[in-house]
């Protein structure tokens, strides 16, 4: 084997290990000490060595735990010189780690007998979504630590500078740390209420940093592959949870439509318009069976949360590629329900568009009247776009050509404003 | 917290344009004035005319130079600007995303320099409130 031949394979092997086991890895590494920073800093020291090491000395056989051993080392050396005396007490987590790997290293290089590194990445989510840490901050957080992903990446897609990501993630994992959030999986009580912060952090990260329910075809920026991922690992590690099968389904319906949210021509295509053909139907078959499996036993502990709502719409809404039609008396039951769950006003101006098709414009228009004045929505895009839609079918032109315009100037996508400004053309002028 | 949002774009882009795109661009713009004004946000906006106009001025050894052309020949020209006035920088990238300038150019997002006086004015504000 070249020298070059070697580097590639080590770039291989470590950009793969990286890939499937980041999170376990960091997961496991904080688990002991409490200290997530800590740990991201080591196992990137410990990549930094691998791809210095396995070019010249060829890839280990298990290569997660050379990278758990040598990120260990680096750990406690880390930890010894910021701090001179260390009680012993201190490094008792660290010694089960060594124990662990050095047991691991010795069975190599038979791969089949290296113990597996616990999967601790669930409790690594649950101390990322703790009630304790700043909700705005948890779905960056859980993109960080599980997936390795950089600040100014997560910085981009939440809208926010990679400067003062950067400082809020930093801030979060010193909150860990410093008050101690254990690494643990809460009790059945607790649960619930936890793994709901959970899934709204992946969601959160699905919709670029804004819980939107209900937001059919919001416009996604780049981390719907890790959404996804995040999405079906948590379904791997909870799969009798049936708000977890809820969630994956709900980003699975809307994932499927990708492709047919945008012409040839790069231009946007509402649900209603779109073209069934394109959706992908691997994707919905998945989705449907996600949510049947979860109704049953949803049905069993009486408990239908959010996310198997959202996803019992999107399937109300694909009927469609059945039937030729959307089923909108069985949307507007579920968005009743949804608003009843959540009282979100953004429930309340899709359950109104909703209610358009199935009892006209004029009463979709009045059940929006008792939000007019919430200070929230002044600036939310959706609540003008749907106000503009409502008006003009009632043919009030000129509020609707106001509620057009401000539409238009809120929204950020530039296909999405073709389409809003297409519309507004075709009104008569108020 | 003032921002002002400076933006840049390609002007033979403009150029380039057909009428009936030309006016949707404008109304972009337009309406997104108006989403400004609506929100209390806006503190005043301007359109430049194309760099061709431009000329520039420097001293040098206490004489005045007259230049003819910008002061940066580069491929995205600075075409106009908002001056916004929001409680942070994350309402300002938010604004900035929103500019119809941030999808056929770039628009550059700096904090206005505020008077001292006007720092401790905030921080009493808050103070109080």
């Amino acid at each position: 084997m070249t020298a070059t031949e070697g580097n590639e394979q080590a770039y291989s092997t470590a950009e793969a290990v990286a890939r499937r086991s980041y999170g376990k890895l960091v997961a496991f590494l904080a688990a002991r000490t409490g200290d997530v920073a800590a740990a991201e800093d080591a196992l990137c020291e410990a990549f930094a060595a691998a791809l210095s090491d396995w070019p010249l000395n060829g890839c280990p056989a298990n290569p997660e735990a050379w990278l758990l051993t040598v990120a260990r080392r680096k750990a406690i050396d880390s930890f010894r010189s910021r701090r001179r005396e260390i009680a012993p007490d201190d490094l008792g987590g660290l010694d089960s780690v060594e124990n662990l790997t050095a047991e691991s290293l010795a069975a190599s290089p038979e791969a089949d007998t290296i113990p597996e590194i616990p999967d601790l990445r669930l409790a690594l989510m649950f101390v990322c979504a703790h009630p304790a840490i700043d909700q705005a901050i948890r779905a960056p957080l859980i993109l960080q630590s599980v997936l390795g992903l950089d600040a100014a990446r997560i910085a981009s897609a939440f809208l926010t500078s990679p400067a003062a990501m950067g400082k809020r993630l930093v801030r979060a994992k010193q909150k860990i740390h410093a008050a101690a959030i254990p690494f643990d999986i809460p009790g059945r009580d607790e649960l619930p209420a936890r793994l709901e912060a959970v899934l709204d952090a992946i969601y959160a990260a699905f919709t670029e940093g804004w819980p939107d329910p209900g937001a059919v075809d919001a416009v996604r920026r780049d981390l719907t592959a890790e959404s996804l991922f995040l999405a079906r690992l948590l379904h791997e590690l909870l799969p009798n949870d049936s708000e977890t099968a809820g969630l994956l389904s709900l980003v699975l319906y809307v994932e499927a439509r990708r492709a047919a949210r945008r012409s040839p021509q790069g231009d946007y295509i509402p649900l209603a318009e779109q073209n069934p053909q394109l959706w992908d139907s691997e994707k919905i078959d998945e989705a449907e069976a996600l949510l049947l499996h979860a109704g049953a036993r949803a049905h069993v502990s009486s408990r239908i949360g959010r996310y198997q709502l959202e996803a019992a719409l999107q399937s109300a809404h694909v009927t469609r590629r059945l039937t030729g039609r959307a089923n909108w008396e069985q949307v507007v039951q579920l968005y009743d329900a949804l608003f009843a769950l959540t009282r979100s006003p953004v429930v309340a101006i899709n359950r109104a568009l909703a209610i358009a098709e199935t009892h006209g414009p004029a009463a979709a228009l009045a059940t929006l009247d008792p939000l007019k004045d919430d200070p929230r929505l002044a600036q939310y895009q959706p609540w003008w776009a749907a106000r503009a839609d409502l008006l003009a079918r009632t043919g009030d032109y000129s509020e609707a050509h106001h509620a057009y315009d401000l539409a238009i100037g809120l929204e950020p996508d530039p296909a999405v404003r073709r389409f809003l400004q297409l519309r507004q053309s075709t009104l008569p002028r108020g | 917290m003032q921002y002002l949002l400076l933006l840049y774009a390609n002007e033979a882009g403009w150029d380039s344009m057909t009428p009936a795109q030309q006016r949707q661009g404008m109304e972009a713009y337009m309406a997104y004035t108006q989403a400004l004004t609506a929100s209390g946000a806006l503190r005043g906006s301007n359109r430049l005319q194309p760099v061709g106009t431009a000329t520039t001025v420097r001293a040098v050894d206490g004489k005045s130079q007259v230049l003819d052309g910008p002061y940066v020949d580069s491929k995205e020209q600075l075409g106009g600007y908002f001056l916004i006035d929001v409680p942070d920088l994350d309402a300002a990238l938010s604004w900035a995303a929103r500019c119809p300038g941030a999808s056929h150019g770039t628009v550059e997002v700096r904090p206005i320099w505020e008077r001292p006086a006007a720092v401790t004015d905030r921080k009493e504000q808050a103070m109080v409130v």
